[in-house]
């Protein structure tokens, strides 16, 4: 508030000494979100090849019902890197990406809050990659107690060293946290403080609405996993109490804190896979989102009852009857504000011009898979049926749908249709339909098969089975190679025409968003000359022209 | 405000149309957002406390021996004068941050001094009275929760007495505090959170025996 010189005059001065971006800018310690951004991506997508190389050696193991392929402990250890790998490594931080890039330019803002902040929170995630990786090199191997680490299998320490694996790992999901709270935080204050003149909360895209909802999630959520990582830590190298049921502790009070942070944790990765179905599916249908204003609220609502549903995970860990009732009922409640999303992602879709790009056959692939998810997701709630399945493939299947199916498919969505705006080349849609249908039907034969293999009791976690199960684990498994391939096509794809793709216009989409109006990929301070001053709501497709967004459209470019 | 936003506005708009917009971020008001920021992050933290003090509550109600062979509880009055001593340096550092809204820097370095001196007796109490018990970190779950929360609260003392020295040092500047004074104020409101915290741990640790 004191200092009132006016800034403008100065980002005009100062925008002929930016150093032009090259690709020599990504490897440094940039402050611009948009090198943030792709930054985060890339180093992302490098630890999805490699969570995938673990999934891969999961599959091949359970391609036969004999433990022959690995030893048992280097199978329990790749089941757990497999899952911390995928969520800590690629989902949160690919999304990060996502929003660092997207937010900014959609609220018209020449960069995050917090530039400096912002990139070394990006910093952190290969210096807490390595030390993940690093743990396959001690003694003992990396952590093995899956990606909850449950007490007391997480407390021990047959390698009798301090930096054990399960020492680094909790010391990588720390680091990781302290991340997404940087992270979280700036991009809170972004959304609240940095929007361009006239860009009123009901003028945001719904994009923006879901990663703000879920940033939320990220602040309330992970203090509590921090918490019970601490104490976690402290059981494992000086031998306190706290989940040690034979000093008197509590092994359950782990779950609490762990599940508090990390069921809320599913609504941050499948929010702003929400914000991204809302965006591309209007462009491609040519049709406003259907009902913006209350699927923008629906977001928070999903923010609210996220906080009060964690115990669904432990409805076999000897919660009491009344407990399990309740958080039964307030899981099933999620199931209003997510229905009213795909309701509004139906209308949206229905009777609309549809143009089946690539970007938009993920976003659709990416929404049936998530409505099937969500019906597995809802059976899950019950409790009877939980008790059941609990522990067994059914679960594995249902989340996989989810973080696969409608996740891993919402990315690739998002990296597609935006692909033009960042780099200003076009991919070569042949290839990204290659891409999709290999996705799209490995995306099933690997985790459908686990909803009847669960049914039939085939419990997670083993590395050798009864012969009965043999029939649907080969599906499976040939399903998961089929994913492992499908990466293949992406990456020809996306670096093939990242360096020698056809040039495209600002706007190859004709997509109405803040975003398309500046050049493709966009100045260094995004909006240089003005910034945008917002006129009209978003969505406005069969209405109004992209530049009608805006009152000052040619003064942006 | 007002006068940076009209000089803001640039001449090729249109004015009625920008008049009748508000005008949130045309300026970049970087004081106000590192405020709201540190706000935001004052409030995620105070989530690891809660939770700790959720844990604390549900060993402390569920335990069967809750306190360990020979110890007979907490000695009360050493930590009650330093908690007197704690609360008190709230009302003192209030009185610094008015001393330099009127610019008088050396009222500010005496009364945010004397915080830290505070703070830091703060300190030395807790360290002598850890000192004094029979139980340790491993004595069971009350051991373990008492340790873990007076000492990641004294992290916090610490913490915040070492941003009060960094505050010190750049009075010290010349004009330095001219533009604006961010890190004072959020090292104010940090230290107000530190004492909050302290007052609900201290009922819950020493009150609720």
């Amino acid at each position: 508030m004191t200092s009132t010189k006016p800034k403008n005059t100065k980002v005009v001065s100062e925008q002929h000494h930016h150093p032009p971006t090259t690709w020599k800018t990504y490897f440094t310690f940039s402050t611009d979100h948009k090198v943030i951004g792709i930054q985060y991506i890339v180093t992302a997508f490098i630890f999805f090849l490699i969570g995938g190389i673990f999934a891969m050696i999961i599959r091949g193991e359970l391609i036969t019902p004999e433990s022959d392929l690995v030893d048992r402990t280097v199978y329990n250890a790749m089941f757990t890197m497999h899952g911390t790998v995928m969520l800590f490594m690629w989902t949160f931080p690919v999304l990060a990406g996502l929003a660092n890039y997207l937010v900014p330019l959609m609220i018209g803002a020449r960069d995050m809050a917090f530039p400096r902040l912002n990139a070394l929170a990006f910093w952190m995630v290969p210096v807490f990659g390595i030390i993940l990786m690093g743990s396959f090199f001690v003694p003992g191997g990396p952590a093995q107690s899956g990606w909850w680490s449950y007490p007391p299998v997480s407390t021990q320490n047959p390698a009798g060293i301090l930096f054990n694996g399960q020492f680094l790992w909790l010391l990588a999901v720390a680091i990781s946290g302290v991340s997404s709270i940087l992270g979280a935080v700036n991009i809170v204050t972004t959304i609240f403080r940095m929007r361009a003149p006239g860009m009123g909360f009901f003028k945001m895209p719904a994009y923006v609405w879901t990663v703000l909802s879920a940033q939320i999630i990220q602040l309330f959520g992970l203090p509590a996993l921090t918490a019970g990582a601490v104490m976690l830590l402290f059981d494992l190298t000086t031998g306190t109490a706290f989940f040690d049921s034979a000093k008197g502790g509590d092994p359950v009070l782990y779950q609490h804190f762990f599940w508090f942070y990390s069921h809320p944790a599913v609504y941050v990765i499948i929010l702003p896979i929400f914000g991204i179905f809302s965006e591309v599916l209007p462009v491609y249908a040519r049709k406003p989102l259907f009902g913006y204003k209350v699927v923008a609220v629906s977001s928070l609502i999903i923010t609210g009852l996220s906080a009060v549903v964690w115990v669904h995970h432990m409805f076999a860990s000897g919660t009491p009857g009344w407990m399990r009732m309740l958080f039964m009922f307030s899981t099933m409640l999620i199931s209003v504000p997510t229905g009213i999303k795909v309701f509004a992602w139906v209308a949206t879709v229905w009777g609309g011009k549809l143009r089946l790009d690539t970007p938009m056959l993920f976003a659709l692939g990416g929404l049936v898979m998530f409505v099937f998810a969500g019906i597995t997701g809802i059976m899950l709630a019950a409790v009877p049926v939980d008790i059941h399945v609990n522990n067994t493939y059914f679960v594995v299947g249902h989340f996989h749908y989810v973080i696969y199916g409608a996740t891993v498919m919402g990315v690739y969505a998002a990296i597609y249709h935006w692909f033009p705006k960042m780099t200003g080349r076009m991919y070569y849609e042949g290839l990204g339909k290659l891409h999709f249908w290999l996705t799209f039907i490995g995306t099933n034969l690997n985790f459908f098969p686990m909803h009847p293999l669960g049914l039939q009791g085939m419990p997670r976690r083993v590395a050798s089975y009864d012969p009965e199960f043999a029939f649907w684990n080969v599906i499976a498994s040939i399903g998961g190679f089929l994913l492992g391939m499908s990466t293949l096509p992406f990456l020809l794809n996306i670096i093939s025409s990242w360096i020698d793709g056809k040039k495209v216009s600002d706007n190859p989409w004709r997509a109405i968003g803040l975003e398309w109006l500046v050049s493709s990929p966009p100045p260094v301070e995004n909006f240089e000359k003005q910034l945008p001053i917002v006129i009209a709501e978003p969505y406005g497709y069969g209405k109004s022209k992209p530049e009608d967004l805006v009152a000052n459209a040619s003064d942006l470019n | 405000m007002t006068q940076a936003q009209e000089e803001n506005t640039s001449p090729g708009l249109q004015l009625e149309e920008v008049n009748n917009i508000h005008l949130e971020g045309q300026e970049h008001d970087e004081e106000g957002n590192s405020m709201f920021g540190f706000i935001v992050f004052l409030l995620s933290e105070s989530v690891i406390f809660l939770s700790f003090f959720a844990g604390y509550i549900v060993y402390k109600t569920t335990a069967t021996n809750w306190l360990p062979a020979g110890v007979e509880g907490l000695e009360v009055r050493e930590p009650a004068i330093n908690t007197v001593i704690l609360v008190s340096s709230s009302f003192v550092i209030y009185f610094a941050e008015r001393f330099l809204k009127t610019d008088n820097l050396w009222g500010f370095r005496f009364f945010w001094l004397l915080t830290m001196a505070m703070g830091s007796y703060f300190l030395y109490g807790q360290a002598v009275e850890w000192n004094s018990l029979e139980f340790g970190f491993t004595s069971g779950t009350f051991g373990g929760s008492f340790y873990l929360l007076t000492g990641f609260h004294g992290l916090h003392v610490f913490t915040g007495v070492v941003l009060q020295l960094t505050m010190l040092i750049r009075s010290f500047i010349p004009g330095n505090y001219e533009g604006g004074h961010f890190g004072v104020d959020a090292t104010s409101l940090f230290w107000h959170f530190v004492d909050v915290i302290w007052i609900i741990l201290f009922v819950l640790l020493y009150i609720w025996q």
